[in-house]
């Protein structure tokens, strides 16, 4: 990526966010809350260093986006307001929002449905695996 | 008494039983659910980007057919009820959202969160109350061990939801009090069951689930019941230990509704 997009992109994440990544103190609260921390390659305390340090690459290829649940542990429970879940929402909307980045494809949901299966499991998906 | 009532899309299909004992207890409490007609799907996750507005559109559609009623606007299932909640804070405290989604809306008179949102709990504490609730059981749930299963989306952003504490919550285990059965209270009442990470990846949202099944079941619960479908769903798709049910569906058993109460 060159230096041009990554400044960019990091400006991008920032701006749909609405986070101060500053703010953060390490305390690593988030990623002790976090349902998902054993899933994660980039855990939600370093989510907020990378933005800081416009490390895109690393962040728009990471599985965490894929792991997030929307459990909101994380922004209950930032004791400054910098709410990493938020940035990984927004790395994973770079993602999405360009052509091609969609998590799953419509094609592959028959197979994964079963009778029981809740609308609002697919409606959730689809907002957070696709545009 | 009447609300305005966003049932949702998982509340027509799947979750019919839901959204009907909650009807009926309502009824039998005195107030009705008046559905918002042509309410469309909230989406199921709130949209968190802060350009997001297309996607927050459906809440506002309902929220503002809410207050042409001149209506309080009830919902059941804890995502809609999450979703709706957070964009009509959006649409009383963020100037930009508020105004590119009246810009696009185009309604009579501009939408600003006027709207109050109630979930059917918060309609049983706060506008019935658990007291007079009680006084109107016929059939007291008496020596049932019950663990409340929160969730996520009830609680969380506590700042926004204002539903209840969002690390120490007691309005469930208030209503398991006030329906005559004991409260089980358990570590991993408000963790995540693992949401929509099932429809992709069932062993993870699967072990999620066995940990608060064997945490309530640890302390001594004998069932779990929730006011979530995807819970439902995450916890009944994990095989073994204690079984779940919808809150309302033991409401409508205690109030002697008993169609409603067995065989769901």
């Amino acid at each position: 990526m060159s230096h041009d997009k990554t400044k960019k992109q990091a400006e991008l994440i920032r701006e749909i966010s609405g986070v101060n990544p500053y703010k953060c103190m390490k305390c690593g609260k988030c990623s002790a809350s976090c349902p998902s921390f054993n899933e994660m390659d980039i855990k939600p305390h370093q989510f907020v260093s990378y933005v800081l340090n416009d490390d895109l690459e690393a962040l728009v290829n990471s599985k965490s986006l894929w792991k997030c649940l929307s459990c909101f542990a994380c922004i209950e429970r930032c004791p400054r307001d910098v709410k990493p879940g938020k940035l990984v929402d927004a790395a994973r909307q770079l993602v999405v929002r360009e052509r091609g980045g969609d998590f799953l494809s419509a094609d592959e949901i028959p197979e994964k449905l079963d009778p029981e299966l809740p609308q609002q499991l697919l409606v959730s998906a689809f907002r957070r695996y696709r545009r | 008494m009447k609300y305005s009532y966003f049932p949702g899309c998982t509340l027509k299909t799947t979750g019919a039983s839901l959204d009907r004992s909650a009807r009926l207890a309502a009824l039998a409490l005195g107030f009705e659910l008046e559905e918002i007609e042509n309410w469309q799907c909230c989406g199921g996750v709130y949209p968190l980007g802060s350009d997001e507005i297309a996607t927050k559109l459906s809440s506002v559609r309902a929220l503002a057919e809410a207050k042409a009623k001149d209506q309080e606007l009830v919902t059941l299932c804890s995502a809609c009820h999450h979703v709706i909640k957070r964009v009509n804070d959006d649409m009383k405290n963020v100037d930009d959202i508020r105004t590119r989604a009246n810009n696009y809306m185009k309604l009579d008179e501009a939408y600003a969160g006027e709207t109050n949102v109630l979930h059917f709990l918060e309609v049983l504490r706060d506008r019935v109350g658990f007291d007079n609730l009680k006084a109107k059981v016929t059939n007291p749930l008496k020596g049932r061990k019950i663990g409340a299963y929160y969730g996520c989306l009830l609680l969380r952003p506590g700042k926004i939801m204002a539903f209840d504490d969002p690390e120490n919550p007691t309005i469930i285990e208030d209503f398991i009090r006030a329906i005559g059965a004991t409260p089980v209270v358990y570590p991993y009442r408000n963790e995540c069951c693992g949401g929509y990470i099932s429809l992709n990846e069932k062993d993870m949202a699967k072990s999620m689930c066995k940990r608060i099944k064997d945490s309530a079941e640890g302390f001594g619960a004998e069932m779990l019941i929730t006011a979530c479908p995807l819970c439902m769903y995450n916890l009944n798709k994990t095989e073994g230990g204690i079984s779940v049910r919808y809150f309302t569906e033991l409401l409508c058993e205690a109030l002697g509704i008993t169609e409603e109460g067995k065989a769901l």
